[in-house]
């Protein structure tokens, strides 16, 4: 008896000396901020449970060392649920833990869990994972009192021989519609909570309850387990408009903060998935200012060097405008670049997309054929917005694409998924940004309403960071497409609307006819154009002819000027020849002089000559 | 009071129980009661307590205590509970009886 009293003692101190640390810490924030949270909710540890998105609601996991109900309908995934919390502990948080069955066999939900490639059968070869099959037997017989101390003792047997840390009770209820009435019910569920709280076991209860979720607390018959637990999630599986939707929601979780929001979740291939968006404050999206070309050169330039890589690109327009060329014609560049592409049409087959591009000089089959490019048909498929998003988040995973094309994207709030749509649609973009992901989505708008409304039916409009709008232009019995960007984040645009024309040699942009408050395309803009074009040629010749005029004028003038030089050299030698004429004569006039005199004898010509 | 043409056979019964509670000794006594009314002489009582033997239970797949199992003759009969009624435990165990 002393010996244990010590050993007691013993680790009663070691455990205050581990806890010492966290507790000094306790009382700093107690007394440094006072009363302003309760003091559990900083330390209580959590049990993570491998459903991606659910440990973020829940801020961690579910609580460790306590219990949690599940509640939910037929089909709502509790099971699920519950056999993933066990085997995320198994496997990579080194906990152990035991499944006891009341419901299916043991087999059965080995089997049924094989698709999400959990690998049961290794963990339970290893000790990991214990299954107990407690299905009451169909021929039992009852008579008079009992009680669980029978499964209680063999789980303590085998909680002790491969040390568990995490158990599920999966569909109590079943076992405690055996017993007679209410109280028995109700002593039971509280002995074996007692049971598992002296253990220390984080456990998982789930219990079947009516769909509503509003009647599962109190109306039902183990509503007071509700309020036993420490933590409570609501599980939903309803049909709206034909289509499942899937939520789930924590209903209570003593000591912590929780997303107290409903949330939608899927079962995938790797197992349930619960969509959260991420929470407020963080900013963990990589940033970058590289640019992506858009496939178009002219829109490139129109938004001064492409879009930037990770951005959400939302191309709208009506019908026909164009939008999958577009995005085409980008996915065409990305890949021509040499990156991962992924090209989800809800429209049409992967197939048919790539001919109906190819005409317009996409060319894309070379691309489908290397394998750069992934063509994803997604028109059969049926089902809620969520479970399109898992989907296209394997598919990108799985083709570790850098850029996604969503053609268009508005399907996502089809029929059944009004509700849903707007935040599945912007935990895609968010899921994009974080991965840096390029995506472009197309977004059908409806006939009848007006861009000036919404934008397109998601509302998206408002987080997309480039919104290219595509329309028409209705002139002279003709549809001319437009382009223009509404928006662009973080870079200069043009804010004019371009013509956005089609042919075979590819997509090209042009100028639409802007001149005099007037927007001319297609047709009226070609008869505009050459008319202003005849206009200009009259123009140039008149110009021309003027030239040669001048020309002409000015060459017969210098032609005067020539000949006006020429006259007036002939002056001057006229001139020059009267001045020395004139000489001559007089120098001939003294030489007769002379000679005269010679003649005559004169004797000053003696003189002179002398 | 003696049953149908089944003299020679034994009856072996195996009782689980949980600890020392008002159930396991109402099990115990309400079984050795029937027994030495109806198959006197021609029956084994093996007594389980889970508590102290809990991989028997386990083996067994005792869920609830207390639990009566009937291995032989054949077919096993199981009934749970503190065995309060005579006829219908004698029932569900395939006794048959000539003068109830």
């Amino acid at each position: 008896m002393i010996g244990t009293g010590t050993g007691i003692l013993g680790a009663k101190f070691l455990d205050r000396t581990a806890l010492g640390k966290n507790r000094q810490n306790m009382h700093a924030k107690r007394n440094g901020a006072k009363s302003l949270r309760p003091l559990v909710a900083a330390v209580r540890d959590k049990a993570q449970t491998g459903v991606a998105g659910l440990d973020e609601i829940t801020c961690g996991g579910l609580p460790s060392g306590r219990t949690t109900l599940l509640v939910g309908g037929p089909g709502s995934g509790k099971t699920i649920l519950a056999l993933q919390f066990l085997v995320h502990g198994a496997r990579d948080s080194r906990e152990p833990g035991i499944f006891v069955a009341f419901e299916e066999t043991s087999k059965r939900i080995a089997d049924n869990a094989e698709g999400f490639g959990w690998k049961l059968a290794e963990l339970r070869r290893k000790k990991k994972l214990f299954f107990m099959d407690a299905q009451p037997m169909p021929d039992l017989i009852q008579m008079g009192n009992f009680d669980l101390g029978g499964m209680l003792a063999a789980l303590d047997a085998q909680i002790e021989e491969m040390g568990a840390r995490r158990i599920v009770f999966d569909a109590l209820d079943i076992v405690l519609e055996l017993m007679p009435d209410m109280a028995v019910k109700r002593r039971e569920v509280y002995k074996l909570h007692e049971w598992l709280l002296a253990r220390k076991l984080t456990a998982v209860i789930t219990s079947k309850a009516s769909g509503d979720e509003n009647l599962s607390i109190g109306q039902d018959s183990f509503g007071f387990m509700q309020f036993m637990v420490d933590c409570a999630v609501v599980l939903n599986h309803n049909v709206v408009k034909g289509v499942s939707q899937r939520n789930l929601r924590v209903q209570k979780y003593r000591g912590t903060s929780f997303d107290e929001n409903q949330s939608p979740f899927v079962i995938g291939k790797g197992g349930m998935e619960v969509g959260v968006a991420r929470t407020i404050g963080r900013v963990d999206a990589k940033v970058t200012d590289e640019r992506v070309s858009s496939g178009v050169e002219r829109l490139d330039t129109m938004l001064s060097g492409g879009y930037y890589r990770g951005a959400c690109v939302l191309i709208t327009g009506y019908p026909g405008t164009a939008k999958t060329t577009l995005s085409g014609s980008f996915a065409e560049a990305a890949c021509g670049r040499g990156e991962r592409t992924m090209f989800v049409s809800f429209d049409s087959d992967g197939s048919e997309v790539i001919r109906n591009l190819g005409s317009v000089g996409i060319r894309l089959d070379r691309y489908a054929k290397n394998g750069a490019l992934c063509m994803i048909s997604a028109r059969t498929i049926s089902g809620s917005a969520e479970t399109f998003l898992v989907r296209i988040k394997r598919l990108a995973k799985e083709h570790k694409a850098r850029c996604v094309v969503i053609d268009p994207v508005s399907t996502l709030s089809q029929s059944g998924n009004e509700l849903t749509a707007h935040g599945v649609a912007e935990r895609l973009f968010d899921w994009s940004k974080c991965d840096g992901i390029t995506l472009v989505c197309t977004s059908l708008l409806d006939e009848a309403s007006s861009e000036s409304v919404s934008g397109s039916s998601l509302q998206i409009s408002k987080i997309a960071d480039t919104w290219i709008h595509l329309n028409y232009l209705m002139q002279a019995g003709e549809r001319n497409r437009g382009i223009s960007i509404i928006k662009s984040r973080g870079t200069s645009h043009s804010n004019q609307m371009r013509e956005l024309i089609l042919s075979s040699r590819g997509v090209t942009l042009t100028d639409a006819y802007t001149a005099g408050g007037e927007v001319l395309m297609g047709a009226l803009r070609w008869q505009r154009e050459s008319a202003d074009r005849a206009a200009k040629e009259i123009g140039e010749v008149a110009g021309n002819l003027k030239r040669v005029k001048l020309a002409a004028e000015e060459a017969e003038l210098e032609v005067r000027v020539k000949s006006l030089q020429v006259e007036l050299a002939a002056k001057q030698v006229e001139k020059e020849l009267l001045v020395r004429t004139t000489e001559n004569v007089e120098g001939e006039l003294s030489q007769d002089r002379t000679r005269m005199r010679q003649m005559r004898g004169s004797d000053a010509m003696k003189e002179g000559r002398q | 009071m003696k049953p149908q043409g089944k003299k020679n056979v034994t009856f072996k019964f195996t009782l689980y129980i949980a600890g020392d509670t008002v159930n396991s000794w109402q099990a115990v006594s309400n079984l050795t009661s029937i027994c030495k009314i109806h198959l006197p002489d021609h029956y084994e009582i093996e007594l389980v307590d889970v508590l102290r033997n809990p991989k028997r239970a386990l083996k067994d797949r005792i869920l609830m205590t207390p639990t009566l199992i009937k291995f032989s003759p054949t077919p096993v009969g199981r009934v749970i509970g503190t065995l309060n009624q005579a006829l219908p435990v004698l029932q569900a165990l395939g006794i048959g009886i000539s003068n109830p």
